[in-house]
């Protein structure tokens, strides 16, 4: 006998192979029986806490199939008359729990705990529902957490925690008091989350959702007086026909721009143009770092989630993130600059609507940079799902549209614009333009790269070009990008330029796309980006001529002039210091107060962070400016980078060696 | 305020994580000494502040989510500030049979705590009210700090608290309060 025994069990006395699958639930679902799970998801560590994906083991009992390993000669059953009434009497316990306004939840059609009720034949429940309800948190621009809804199941914990690297969410409190929530139950806006949704696209129900901005852009829509732009970004084309039942893997912009039309907005232009625009700006700006010879390596930024992430966590390295907005804001930025005079109207009455797969750019476009007196570049944010539902509402019958075309001229792009939508994507779309412009490939034709494409997190390549060797990383996931960060604020990476996408496997599988939590699925999406590419008659973004017009008319001529540099370039910020210790000194009664925050680090220079403290104190009761600040320590642990001593007033930065340019930050801030 | 007391106020300002910062030393920063840790900061300022929590997340490099939740998961730990003397009075079954319940408003009237507080204003006292302490035999029982009193009767209290304040050479209850 050389072969080796294949193991076998039994499913509902259908004998199947075992292949080295992790658990029954794996080894059951090749028999073509999907068991209901709430808290298993292939992509994370089993939790084990639902129990509806029990099954009999014969001669073992009731056990849960998703954290059972399979075994040679096990007999399976998984329906008996025992397990459907536990299995429905847990959902009827979830649903008596659970704030029942289906018709009105956005995620009514997509819901599993809605589903297996269905499924399972939960006609009455036999349990009273709980009476006083939780706040519903409002406070982040990305997403609404509705603690009613939620049925425990972890999922976005570890989605947050393992995949992310972050946990800006976790369990709290036990028993019946048991919840998921930010850390001391603080709001989302308030702490590290860093806006993908990736928690919000493994949420089983409606407890965690997308921000809804659908009534303010009907709004816009209804508004005679207002100019409506829509951008819509490439991945969301590969994702929308999803939305309305259609196999994954499809190109819906045609249909999408039909559906759009109808609706009422004025113009549809294709967030490509941008993505192409991005590439102009930041091969460009790689290019000069190259000739520079640094600072390397250079982060992507196209990613607000990312960006948010490294502002937290990595703010020293703020000069090696490129310094080119997203997409989505060098369009807002450009249809502000050029549409009002294209169009002869004000700037107030252009309303900016963008489509995106992601829940980031909420909150990106809401910022106060991207803004001119108090307009913002992007007016609204619409996730994908959120303008399937408004084409749904309008009556359009979506899968029977005939294609149209994105308007001219914001609406042309490349193979490079397109391919944005994944990750490796804009890598790729960069070495296109720089390589080709190094060796002096015009038309750039047949420069692709292949090993920065895939699902896989980390990609790595070095790409010769001219004289140089670039050493090239892709990455998605901020778990992924933590360690390559960190590597770089170490001043330890061996890389010149890496790309880093939030969302696993890039914006097509962004926060705010149809709900799709399957492997094979979603490399369907990242295929049809390919294929699309494939099918374009521009590759690279240099071939764009629109845009060359473009940079004439609107942004100074050239990708890095003055103008674009003030249009389509920003800075960063330093969002370290969130869960800094900060304990209040002394407290004046002034109802408006500035914050004078002292660092304290024990063990090191303690006289000096005294002093310095003690001397403000000093200083704010002599000048009676007591009354207006509220002086505080911040006690920063070994691991964040403020030093001992420095000082923050109001936000403004002083390294805390001069006192007097302290005092001066303070009458200032209190002047103001 | 004179320049010399400001200062001290100020070095005891910038030392306050010193007790923290230490036993997280100790500790080696590991976070799979998390519950140990909690447990050594609980003693040393009697309570977790929020402040103390996101101080020791920090330094472990855990989400502030993950050592909030550890710290809300188990009942030992006291999210709350207590007083200097805690009193714990059992409502188990059998101490509720016996009474417990007439204690504890005497507990509250002697101390003059406000309704929905557990702890003087003055923070000498805290009242918890824990499950069977294992001393059925002499309910109701009442933990105050260390020492045990069975078959306590309502009209023990006063003496039970001003017979601990004179031992430890403070003013009476009625006084503080
Ligand atoms: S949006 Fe992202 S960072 Fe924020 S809680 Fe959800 S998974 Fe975590
Ligand atoms: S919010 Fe959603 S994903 Fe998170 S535990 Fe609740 S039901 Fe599960
Ligand atoms: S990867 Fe794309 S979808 Fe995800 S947060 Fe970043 S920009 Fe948004
Ligand atoms: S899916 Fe197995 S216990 Fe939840
Ligand atoms: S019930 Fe009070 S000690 Fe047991």
């Amino acid at each position: 006998m050389t072969t080796p025994e294949v193991k076998t069990l039994t499913v509902n006395g259908v004998q199947v192979e075992i292949h080295g699958e992790r658990n029954l639930l794996e080894v059951i679902r090749k028999t073509g029986i999907e068991l209901p799970t709430f808290c298993y998801h292939s992509e994370l560590s089993v939790y084990g806490a639902c129990r509806l994906c029990l099954v009999e083991v014969e001669k073992r009992g009731i056990m849960a199939a998703c954290s059972t390993p399979p075994e040679n000669g096990m007999v399976i059953r998984t329906d008996t008359k025992q397990l459907r009434e536990i299995r429905k009497i847990n959902i009827e316990l979830l649903l008596a729990n659970h704030n029942r306004e289906c018709p009105s939840c956005v995620r009514s059609s997509s819901c599993t705990l809605q589903t297996l009720a269905r499924r399972l034949g939960v006609d009455t429940i036999r349990y009273k529902q709980r009476q006083e309800l939780e706040p519903i948190d409002k406070s982040s621009p990305s997403l609404e957490r509705d603690p009613n809804k939620c049925v425990l199941c972890g999922d976005c914990v570890r989605v947050c925690t393992e995949v992310q690297g972050i946990g800006a969410i976790g369990f709290s409190f036990r028993g019946s008091k048991a919840k998921v929530a930010p850390a001391f139950d603080k709001n989302l806006a308030e702490v590290e989350c860093v806006n993908c949704g990736q928690c919000a696209a493994v949420c089983p129900t409606g407890a965690i959702i997308p921000h809804q901005n659908r009534e303010d852009v009907w709004n816009a829509i209804h508004d005679p007086s207002k100019i409506v732009v829509a951008q819509v970004a490439p991945a969301v084309r590969f994702a929308l026909a999803e939305f309305f039942n259609q196999e994954a893997g499809q190109n819906a912009a045609g249909k999408l721009v039909a559906a759009l039309k109808k609706m009422g907005f004025d113009y549809v232009y294709d967030t490509t143009f941008t993505a192409d625009m991005t590439i102009w700006e930041e091969a460009e700006e790689f290019l000069r770092r190259v000739k520079a010879g640094g600072p390397f390596p250079m982060f992507t930024s196209c990613c607000p989630g990312w960006v948010k992430y490294a502002e937290i966590n990595f703010p020293s390295l703020a000069q090696n993130l490129s310094s080119c907005r997203s997409p989505q804001q060098m369009f807002g930025a450009t249809m502000k600059e050029a549409l009002p005079d294209m169009l002869g109207k004000k700037r107030e009455d252009i309303v900016v609507v963008s489509i995106m797969p992601c829940t980031a750019k909420k909150y990106e476009a809401g910022l106060d940079k991207f803004k001119v007196d108090g307009n913002p570049d992007v007016d609204f944010v619409l996730t994908t799902t959120e303008i399937g539902r408004m084409i749904d509402s309008f009556g359009i019958k979506f899968n029977e549209l005939e294609q149209e075309a994105f308007d001219m001229p914001f609406g042309f792009g490349t193979g490079a614009g397109v391919i944005f939508g994944t990750s490796g994507g804009v890598m790729e779309a960069a070495l296109r333009y720089a390589v080709g412009k190094i060796e002096g490939k015009v038309p750039m034709h047949g420069l692709e790269f292949h090993a920065v494409r895939g699902s896989q997190r980390f990609k790595e390549t070095s790409i010769k070009a001219g004289d140089a060797e670039l050493k090239i990383a892709v990455v998605n996931t901020l778990g992924a990008a933590k360690e390559l960060a960190q590597q770089a604020a170490d001043g330890k990476s061996p890389y010149h330029f890496i790309e880093v996408m939030a969302c696993p496997g890039g914006c097509v599988c962004g926060g705010g796309q149809p709900i799709l939590n399957d492997r094979i699925k979603r490399s369907r999406r990242m295929e049809a980006v390919y294929k699309c590419d494939k099918n374009m008659q521009f590759k690279n973004s240099l071939e764009n001529h629109m845009l060359k017009d473009c940079y004439e008319k609107y942004l100074g001529g050239q990708p890095n002039s003055e103008k674009a540099h003030h249009l389509l370039h920003t800075k960063y910020e330093n969002l370290n210091g969130i869960f800094d210790a900060v304990e209040v000194v002394e407290a004046g009664k002034s109802s408006r107060k500035i914050a004078v925050s002292v660092c304290v680090t024990p063990g090191k220079d303690e006289k000096k962070s005294a002093e310095m403290l003690s001397q403000i104190l000093d200083y704010a009761d002599q000048k009676g400016l007591a009354d207006k600040l509220v002086v505080e320590t911040a006690f920063a642990p070994s691991c964040t980078k403020r030093q001992a001593g420095e000082v923050l007033v109001g936000g403004r930065f002083f390294d805390g060696t001069d006192l007097d340019a302290v005092k001066q930050g303070i009458e200032e801030a209190v002047a103001k | 305020m004179d320049a010399s007391v400001r200062a001290r106020e100020a070095e005891k300002a910038v030392s306050r994580m010193e007790d923290a910062e230490a036993v997280l030393r100790e500790y080696n920063y590991d976070k799979a000494k998390l519950v140990p840790i909690l447990q050594a900061v609980q003693a040393r300022y009697n309570w977790l502040s929020k402040e103390l929590l996101s101080y020791i997340a920090c330094a472990l490099g855990l989400p502030p989510a993950r050592v909030y939740g550890v710290a809300t998961f188990y009942a030992h730990f006291s999210l709350k500030p207590k007083g200097k003397n805690i009193i714990r009075l059992c409502d188990g079954t059998a101490c509720h049979v016996k009474g417990s319940t007439a204690i504890l408003d005497a507990l509250y009237e002697k101390l003059n705590i406000k309704p929905d507080r557990d702890s003087t204003d003055d923070m000498m006292f805290t009242v918890e009210t824990v499950s069977c302490l294992g001393a059925c035999g002499l309910a109701p029982v009442m933990l105050v700090n260390d020492d045990v009193h069975g078959q306590v009767k309502p009209s023990d209290i006063p003496k039970i608290i001003d017979d601990l304040l004179a031992k430890q050479g403070s003013k009476t209850a009625n006084e503080v309060a």
